[in-house]
């Protein structure tokens, strides 16, 4: 069974624990922004695609 | 070999015509002594405070030398006159290591004595030869490294601020031996042994940056 | 070029073998003699720290791979290698500081070699991307970039030493682990809890490696669809922009 003296040694541990989490989600929560900013563009990038072919098209007939 | 002569002395004659760097270096040396002594209240020092107060200042003192290493080829196209040369371009590094090692001995031929006189309680006669040892290696150690990072900061915007940033801490370890080698020529009794293994640790660095350094020049001055 | 081969694996493996390593430290991992419970840092500062340091080591070596093939997908991995251990080593100088007070009572103590050559490390190394950022042109940005790499790889192992040499003789360690052999079931953790870190660092790396090249590639497509007048001008920026 666990080991849990809670007494005054109880929040550092927690603390130290607690910084490491919070490192990994800051950094995934900066590649996330990150993500979203290259799906916006990937997204600008289809529209453009699709306007020339809707343009070519247009051409031909 | 006469290619690194010949780069020496030419900037030696530079040196020695104008009168930049060892001046200013030594004059910093001094000013810092007296600093030292008004910051810390001591009339004098011993020990390993005497060791870490020499130590600090004569590191200081280099990164300003260091700063200046390569100044001349930068504003005046002295590294594309060196490149069109058919030399081996390693002697540039040997050439600058050789001379920034010649500014930091002449420094320290003036600022040795100006620390015994003005700061150090005992005097170090007995020790100087240990002395000189611990200043040649901690010299050749800071020569290497400070020639490696003034190549590398010459072409930056910033440069005389990366120059110390990046020179500081990868010359911790020289300054780490160094005190603790000075520490006991220092001590009032002198009667603590000298911790000869440190000299090691001086030697290891300096081989393994040394080669470092010689193996990596190269790659810093391609256009 | 594709970096995230092997992504979802690595990071399955980062999960499974990071939350066992947790749930051992706090289940199965008897409490140090001395320390208590205090010493259950260890098992997310120790391997943080080794794994940090790996890290800046394969920095270097990434860089040696650049100078020698000029491939700029070296370089890159040179630069998210040294930018993940920089975000590792905040992590060690925090988790140590606070082993530090729970331990000893201030927020930093000399007398650890480990936390005092990681401050010196963490000192180069935060010059790397200020280096990167004074230099313009891309190609000698990565040159000298490496040669960075290099030196402050080399530097990692005998900084190490020359700390813990400095340190040794007069103060005994604060921070170590039950001053002798480690018992076995502390052992396993500690050993689960590296492998953990290890992979995480892996699984980072590959993440930000996949980012930056899709970043890069969307804008070569970008030039290449909509011209070079629909295109923002390169900002400076101190990472890889072209691959």
């Amino acid at each position: 069974m666990p080991a849990l003296p809670l007494d005054d040694a109880g929040p550092y541990v927690a603390a130290a624990y607690l910084v490491f989490l919070a490192l990994i989600l800051i950094y995934v929560s900066i590649m996330a922004t990150k993500l979203g900013r290259v799906e916006r563009e990937i997204g600008e990038l289809s529209e453009l695609v699709e306007r020339r072919e809707r343009e070519r098209e247009e051409e031909r007939v | 070999m006469a290619t690194v002569a010949a780069l020496v002395r030419k900037d030696l004659r530079l040196e020695l015509r104008a009168f930049e760097s060892v001046p200013a270096m030594l004059m910093f040396t001094v000013s810092t002594f007296v600093l030292f002594h008004f910051g810390l209240d001591r009339g004098s020092l011993a020990g390993d405070l005497a060791a870490g107060v020499l130590w600090v200042t004569l590191l200081l003192a280099a990164v300003l030398g260091m700063n200046r290493l390569f100044l001349a080829e930068r504003e005046q196209g002295g590294f594309d006159g060196f490149l069109m040369a058919p030399v081996d371009r390693t002697a540039l590094f040997v050439a600058k290591a050789v001379l920034l090692f010649g500014f930091l001995v002449a420094v320290e031929l003036v600022a040795i004595p100006a620390f015994v006189i003005l700061l150090l309680e005992p005097g170090p006669g007995q020790a100087l030869p240990e002395l000189l040892a611990v200043l040649a290696l901690a010299d050749a150690g800071i020569a290497v490294v400070g020639t490696l990072v003034g190549a590398l900061g010459v072409q930056t915007r910033a440069r005389d601020l990366i120059v110390p940033l990046i020179a500081l801490p990868l010359l911790l370890p020289v300054v780490i031996a160094a005190a603790q080698l000075s520490a006991p020529l220092f001590e009032a009794g002198g009667a603590d042994p000298f911790p000869g293994r440190w000299l090691l640790v001086l030697g290891l660095y300096d081989a393994v940056f040394g080669l470092l350094a010689y193996a990596v020049f190269d790659f810093l001055l391609e256009e | 070029m594709t970096f995230g081969r092997g992504l979802r694996a690595l990071s399955i493996a980062s999960v499974v073998l990071l939350t066992g390593a947790f749930a051992l430290v706090f289940f199965y991992a008897p409490n140090d003699a001395d320390q208590g419970f205090i010493q259950k840092i260890f098992y997310v500062h120790v391997p943080l720290a080794i794994v940090a340091l790996c890290g800046f080591v394969a920095g270097g070596v990434y860089g040696i791979k650049y100078l020698r093939s000029g491939d700029r997908a070296d370089d890159l991995r040179s630069y998210v290698a040294i930018h993940i251990s920089l975000i590792l080593a905040v992590g060690v100088l925090i988790t140590g500081s606070i082993w530090a007070r729970a331990a000893w009572g201030h927020w930093w103590v000399w007398d650890e070699p480990t936390l005092v050559s990681f401050l010196i490390v963490f000192l180069l190394y935060a010059c790397y991307q200020p280096l990167r950022f004074s230099i313009e042109d891309p190609e000698r940005q990565a040159r000298y970039a490496s040669v960075f790499a290099i030196v402050a790889g080399a530097f990692v192992p005998l900084n190490f030493m020359a700390v813990r040499m400095a340190e040794s003789l007069t103060h005994p360690r604060v921070l170590s682990t039950t001053g002798g052999a480690m018992p076995g079931d502390m052992r396993l953790t500690f050993l689960v809890a590296l492998a953990g870190m290890a992979c995480l660092y892996v699984t980072l790396w590959k993440y930000e490696l996949a980012s930056k090249s899709a970043s890069i590639q969307l804008r070569s497509l970008k030039r290449r669809l909509a011209g070079d007048d629909g295109l923002a001008p390169l900002a400076r920026s101190a990472a890889p922009q072209q691959l």
